[in-house]
């Protein structure tokens, strides 16, 4: 037995390292060097324990504390009352903001109760740079076992029986493609790629698997490699990646140095060896023929499919892309066994998926949820409900490809079908919580800017099209929209849809539609009233003083940086609302609720 | 690390590593597992804690007991009788010892630990140790 009587876990992810989690580290470090008890305790950096908001997070083994918002501070608190004398620290504890408890394992937090990994099983488990870790949770056995008692033919049929489907956002059946890849000749060569790409705004799931877990990549696309009759991996990872990148790099070079990569793994025939290619962050290079060329050095341009990669993907090659969430549920389908990954989450559906939720929510971060948990359950559950008391209104899935759910749609028990019959879709995993403030022509309008940016150019009707469903969409927050412009919106969507050569273009006006279909009142609203019902387009908007509650006070006039409220003391006061920059001060300031947003 | 040549390797590396997360993936569960604190305040320290601390951790590993997780705390206010150690079985409350030292370790690990029956010399309790 090893005098270890403690762990120490600090957050390594990239956002608990922005906020100074490698002091917090150092300070453990040197605090327990000093008390002479660096030899019973260890400190480990984990990856992303994806309660990134309470962040930097530090968690106790063996009793399981959980530290919300710890500061570098706070380090000799923490070694004092709790390693050295066993007494928690209260104040550091997570509250719970419905009973305003506080609470010291992360199990009893609303946020983990509904909650099932599997993808990010050692996410915030393990030190992500340590393969000696990985192995003592069973890391490389799932790849060891399957190179001593399994076909390649075996392998597909196990990931064809799990049930798995595609993380990436299609949610097309992993063994199948995996069984599609395999029927080419490799004599020229075959590859097994991994789309790392994550163009979603908001979304870093990925991120945090090649952060907290990276050798469960590096096994599985192995396992994907031995399966198809490939020799080499290629990770497409973008450069804005840098922590993913090193730690992802680090798992390659210490595979490879254990015989885990390279040459006959573990005494069998089978050779594998994984490079990592780096993107330029291009949304459209996230798309499986773009990403190739990407590759290749060319263009990040999409070409039509067929042929698809599994045919002629890298260099003319047979080539398998799979999603980084994807490959991370590989590893565990074959430990535990396909029978038991399917019977988690939807009969179509199987497994867990990761979400980043994010908006107005309370509790933002980094999710797993069984497939099937209902919206409302991830929302109001684990995300805490609406931020400031506010009122729920739309939620967003599915990123520029996806659309908003509403009210209605709440109690939509999430997979890919669902999703897509509800006007929305999985998508990679982005979910962007809305509250009454938030304006819906807006909200289309900003995913729109992102499309018309991202677009490659290559097609006409993505580059010109969503260019001009983006300017309508502009008239019509700017209150000079005409409902003409609601037809053409809908029209036009449906022509760039048909039209567009990459998924790209295609999904492109998903946000205009379900916002169309959802919300049709509000863009009315705009259009025929010039009104923006949530109050957040400022052109249509306008503040003003109601003389009959106005006492002269002269607190608005003072705040106005514009200088467009005039009047003198104890008379009333009026704004010029062609100098009114609308930044709402004077409303805050007046303590006579005098001043109204209209 | 050198290189690993087949399946009976790796799992042998795995089992010399278990111990590496182990503290952890106990900890997952630790109200199923029996919790030794033993108090290491000044005095505790001088009384011999530090012996009766690995005397402990010595007598459960060698009788192959897996579900034990050692802690420690700081003086726990019973100066009188140290060391003093408390240890909680899962689902029940913490029982204080006093004066655990010399062959009082073996007898403790086997009939309280193990057996689940009450020694002498056990300290009512009449504080709180554990801050939630
Ligand atoms: C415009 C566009 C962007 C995409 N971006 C990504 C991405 O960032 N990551 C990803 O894994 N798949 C992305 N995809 C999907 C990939 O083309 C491909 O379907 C996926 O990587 C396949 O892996 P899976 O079957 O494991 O989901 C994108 C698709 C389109 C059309
Ligand atoms: S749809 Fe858009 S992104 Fe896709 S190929 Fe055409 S122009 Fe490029
Ligand atoms: S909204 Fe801002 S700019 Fe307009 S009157 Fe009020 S304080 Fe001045
Ligand atoms: S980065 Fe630390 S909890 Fe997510
Ligand atoms: S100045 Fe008009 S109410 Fe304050």
């Amino acid at each position: 037995m090893t005098d270890v009587k403690m762990h120490v876990l600090v957050c390594g992810g990239t956002g608990c390292m922005s906020s100074k989690s490698q002091e917090i580290i150092d300070n453990f470090r040197r605090c327990l060097e000093e008390r002479r008890m660096d030899q019973e305790v260890k400190v480990i950096v984990s990856g992303c324990f994806g309660f990134c908001e309470k962040g930097p997070i530090v968690k106790i083994a063996p009793d399981n504390t959980f530290y919300v918002q710890v500061t570098p501070e706070d380090v000799e608190e923490i070694v004092e009352e709790h390693i050295v004398k066993g007494r928690k620290v209260p104040r550091l504890l997570y509250v719970d903001p419905k009973t305003s408890e506080h609470i010291s394992d992360s199990k009893h937090m609303d946020f983990y109760k509904k909650q099932m990994r599997v993808a990010l099983r050692n996410c915030g488990f393990i030190d992500p740079e340590n393969i000696d870790e990985y192995i003592a949770r069973d890391g490389y056995m799932a790849l060891g076992t399957i190179l001593e008692t399994l076909t390649p033919a075996e392998v597909i049929d196990k990931v064809k029986s799990s049930g798995l489907r595609g993380r990436g956002g299609g949610g097309f059946p992993t063994g199948l493609k995996w069984e599609f890849a395999s029927r080419y000749s490799s004599e020229q060569g075959k590859y097994v790629i991994c789309n790392a790409d994550e163009g979603d705004p908001g979304a870093f799931m990925d991120r945090s698997i090649l952060e907290g877990d990276p050798h469960s990549i590096v096994e599985a696309m192995s396992i994907c490699g031995y399966a198809i009759g490939a020799d080499k991996g290629l990770v497409y990872i973008r450069a804005e990646y840098p922590l993913a990148v090193k730690r992802l790099r680090g798992a390659i070079e210490s595979a490879r140095s254990t015989g885990l990569l390279g040459k006959n793994i573990l005494g069998s025939e089978f050779s594998f060896d994984i490079d990592i290619r780096y993107g330029a962050g291009a949304f459209v290079c996230g798309e499986e023929t773009a990403l190739i060329h990407s590759m290749e050095g060319e263009r990040g341009e999409p070409t039509s499919k067929p042929p698809f990669p599994a045919e002629k993907g890298f260099w003319g090659k047979p080539s398998n892309v799979n999603n980084v969430e994807t490959f991370a549920n590989v590893p565990a389908i074959f430990l535990k066994g396909p029978d038991w990954f399917s019977s988690i989450g939807t009969e179509k559906s199987p497994g867990t998926k990761v979400f980043a939720l994010a908006g107005k929510v309370n509790n933002v971060g980094l999710v797993e949820v069984p497939m099937g948990t209902t919206l409302r359950e991830v929302i109001f559950d684990i995300g805490g409900g609406i931020r400031g008391g506010k009122r729920f209104k739309a939620v967003q899935t599915g990123g520029p490809s996806g659309g908003c759910l509403t009210e209605q749609d709440l109690d939509t028990p999430i997979d890919f079908d669902n999703l897509l019959a509800a006007g929305s879709m999985m998508g990679s995993g982005g979910m962007i919580v809305m509250d009454e403030t938030d304006c819906m022509p807006a909200v289309a309008k900003f995913y729109l800017e992102f499309t018309v940016e991202e677009s490659c150019g290559k097609c006409t009707p993505c580059r010109v099209g969503n260019k001009r469903l983006l300017e309508i969409l502009e008239k019509i927050t700017e209150g000079k929209g005409t409902p003409e412009d609601l037809k053409t919106l809908k029209d036009l969507s449906g022509v760039i849809k048909d039209t567009s050569l990459c998924g790209l273009g295609q999904t492109a006006p998903n946000p205009i539609l379900s916002t169309l279909d959802k919300f049709w009142d509000e863009y009315v609203a705009h259009v025929e009233e010039r009104r923006c019902p949530s109050g957040k387009c400022r052109k249509l908007i306008s503040y003003r003083i109601d003389p009959d509650l106005c006492r002269g006070c002269t607190m608005c006039a003072r705040k106005c940086p514009a200088d467009a409220i005039s009047g003198s003391i104890k008379e009333i006061h009026v704004i010029d609302q062609d100098r009114c920059v609308k930044c709402g001060a004077c409303m805050d300031t007046c303590k006579f609720g005098a001043i109204s947003k209209i | 690390m050198s290189t690993i040549k087949s399946l009976d390797e790796l799992k042998k590396i795995r089992a010399q590593m278990k111990s590496a997360t182990e503290l952890r993936e106990k900890g997952q569960e630790i109200e199923k597992l029996v919790q030794v604190k033993v108090s290491m305040g000044t005095c505790g320290i001088v009384a011999g804690a530090r012996e009766t601390l690995d005397g402990l951790m010595e007598e459960v590993t060698s009788r192959g007991i897996d579900n034990v997780v050692f802690t420690q705390t700081g003086c726990m206010g019973y100066c009188h009788s140290e060391p003093t150690v408390e240890i909680t079985l899962p689902g029940q409350d913490p029982v204080v010892f006093g004066d655990v030292s010399g062959n009082r370790i073996s007898e403790i690990v086997e009939r309280y630990i193990v057996e689940g029956e009450l020694v002498d010399g056990v300290i009512p309790v009449a504080y709180k140790t554990i801050h939630e």
